[in-house]
């Protein structure tokens, strides 16, 4: 039993640094829909930089490369003005593209210092509930809802918008590098193609599930990490095929979006600013 | 420094900013080449190469045939507003349905079209799907269809990987052969099917009849650009939003059963079914501008740029998520070429 919770929260803190992220980026408005190819070129990038330098500036290289994705999209989402689920899911298949074409020389190499996942797992929680205070008890926070929810008036009012939503994409950007790193420095520590399997996707789901909060994405995430260690424990005890466990996590998102759809998302998430218009 | 809208930017204007997009694509591809340690011109001279041959310009064809029915289909589906990244798992559902038809059905001379029903049927139900989460709970179908891709995938896995497994093959995972009933013919010794090119062709036009042409095409083009308006109208979204995603499945399903009765004459691993043709297709519409008609011309080339990281791969033994990376590249080039067209800078605050 308390083996479960143990590993239930370890499965689920890269989904949780992962929707973070994402939910910082989408309380501003911007939807951002990258996040599965943020991972997996962060995740790359951090076992590289591990492998040379050590873990500690490999998870520094692995939020790096997550906070420049998250400010790429930005460019395109927020100076350009694009469509920004064209613009993410562009950027999902770049990273994974990249990062299989990239990471092939890593393929199979173990990691030589891999980083303890309870001391992750805690940096994790930690940032969730610092998350919750910036976005609710901060000036900060209040500028960063007010251009999620109504532009317009943000802009009215002196706040810079395009500055708070290149922000957020940067420093949640930054989140999903983390939750890259974790991946590949602490929780498999070694690299391979497509190891970030539909985490990103879930994260994204998740954001809605939790209405955008930060606490409730906490519950969350433990919930989907109970349920990914399930499925690890029912693998081949049950006469279920192993594929079947494999699809778990997408099933699982349609329901989750089935089941919260509706949820209230900030007003202005994914429409474009002008100004004065 | 600022980004203004510019309502109607002349046509050298907009011009410019695909060329200067298209050119930033093309750099940053040389850069990721550059870094996996190949020669960008090399590594470019290797992409267009298809032209060059025949037998690669019936590669290119080959891989046009997808591109041309699931865009076709998908232009329709994005004008009404239904965002449809599922292809790919329609089109692995469509390969599914034919290969049951094709192994598990009494063979006859009925034995094609029994196949392009049932894949056209669970193509059309895994996008209806998503189609209904929408309109009766809220679900983004951006999500859901993406997910129902790996759904596809694993059911594909699954299949051929356990009950369907062929008798006769060891070691493999794939399905027996189709029998000869169960095979679309091709062109000469290429591996061009071209039943389901010409099915391609026709269905691009008929598609651009029903959207232009018709009180249906007009109701899906309120509802695309204005749902406010639509729903002044008293027009049924929701049965609109489900007719179209229902034909954009259809012609994905359609695309499967080509893929497997014209090239690979059974089901195999998903990824060698679909080599993917789902998102190219999403380009190729994106490309057309909503006009069905222009994935005439879209697809075949973007069938090129397929074509031409098969040779990479080939030539150069470099990882498939080659075709990835210059499917995101160029999506983003391509929303970054047509929102700049849109504004102009203007250098005062």
């Amino acid at each position: 039993m308390e083996e479960a919770l143990v590993r239930a929260v370890l499965f689920g803190t890269p989904i949780l640094l992962a929707a973070l992220g994402a939910l910082l980026s989408e309380r501003s408005g911007v939807v951002n829909l990258g996040v599965e190819g943020m991972m997996a070129l962060s995740a790359l990038a951090a076992f590289a930089v591990a492998q040379e330098a050590g873990p500690l500036l490999g998870v520094v290289a692995g939020m790096g490369v997550g906070g420049f994705l998250g400010l790429s999209l930005g460019v395109f989402a927020v100076f350009l003005r694009t469509n920004q689920f064209v613009a993410g899911l562009a950027v999902a298949a770049l990273g994974l593209g990249a990062s299989g074409l990239l990471g092939k020389r890593y393929e199979g190499v173990p990691l030589a210092h891999p980083l303890p996942e309870e001391g992750l797992a805690l940096v994790a929680l930690a940032l969730a509930l610092l998350l919750h205070h910036l976005l609710l008890r901060t000036r900060f926070g209040l500028y960063l809802r007010s251009v999620g929810e109504n532009p317009r008036a943000a802009d009215l009012f002196g706040v810079n918008v395009d500055g708070v939503r290149y922000g957020a994409l940067g420093l949640g950007g930054g989140l999903i590098g983390l939750a890259g790193a974790y991946l590949s420095l602490a929780y498999r520590p070694s690299w391979t193609d497509g190891m970030t399997s539909g985490l990103g996707w879930v994260a994204i789901a998740l954001v809605i599930l939790a209405a955008w909060q930060p606490l409730r994405a906490v519950f969350g995430a433990y919930l989907f990490g109970l349920l990914f260690f399930l499925q690890f424990r029912l693998q081949g005890s049950v006469p279920i095929p192993s594929e079947a466990f494999a699809a778990m996590p997408y099933l699982l998102v349609i329901l989750v979006l089935a089941l919260s759809g509706r949820a209230r998302a900030p007003k202005a998430l994914g429409v474009p600013f002008e100004r004065g218009r | 420094m600022r980004w203004e809208l510019d309502p109607s930017p002349s046509p050298g204007k907009v011009a410019l900013a695909y060329v200067f997009f298209l050119l930033l694509a093309l750099v940053a591809l040389g850069v990721l080449f550059w870094a996996y340690g190949v020669s960008p011109f090399r590594a470019y001279a290797l992409m267009f190469s298809p032209l060059g041959d025949a037998l690669g310009l019936a590669e290119v064809a080959r891989r046009t045939i997808p591109l041309l029915l699931i865009g076709s289909g998908l232009v329709l589906a994005f004008r009404v507003g239904f965002f449809n990244i599922g292809a790919e798992g329609q089109l692995l559902m469509g390969a599914v349905g034919a290969t049951y038809g094709a192994l598990f059905l009494p063979p006859g001379p009925w034995t094609l079209a029994l196949m392009f029903l049932l894949g056209g049927g669970l193509g059309a139900l895994w996008a209806g799907l998503a189609a209904w989460l929408r309109v009766r709970f809220g679900a983004s179908e951006i999500l859901t269809t993406l997910m129902q891709n790996y759904l596809a995938y694993y059911l594909v896995v699954y299949l051929v990987a356990g009950p369907w497994k062929g008798q006769l093959v060891f070691g493999f995972l794939y399905t027996d052969r189709f029998p000869q009933e169960a095979q679309l013919p091709r062109l000469g010794d290429t591996l061009v099917h071209w039943p389901t090119l010409l099915l391609g062709v026709l269905a691009a036009a008929a598609l651009h009849l029903l959207l232009f042409r018709t009180p249906l095409g007009l109701e899906w083009r309120v509802l695309g650009e204005n749902p406010q308006a639509a729903r002044y109208l008293g027009l049924r979204a929701g049965r609109l939003l489900l007719l179209a995603a229902l034909l954009s499945g259809t012609l994905a399903g359609f695309t499967g059963v080509g893929e497997v009765a014209g090239i690979h004459l059974r089901l195999l691993e998903p990824a060698q079914i679909s080599l993917g043709y789902g998102f190219t297709a999403i380009l190729a519409a994106w490309l057309a501008r909503g006009k069905p008609l222009l994935v005439l011309l879209t697809a075949p080339l973007l069938g090129l740029i397929l074509a031409g990281g098969d040779a990479l791969k080939l030539s150069l033994s470099m990882p498939f998520r080659v075709v990835d990376v210059v499917a995101g590249l160029l999506l983003l080039a391509l929303v970054g070429a047509e929102a700049a067209s849109r504004h102009r800078l203007v250098w005062r605050r």
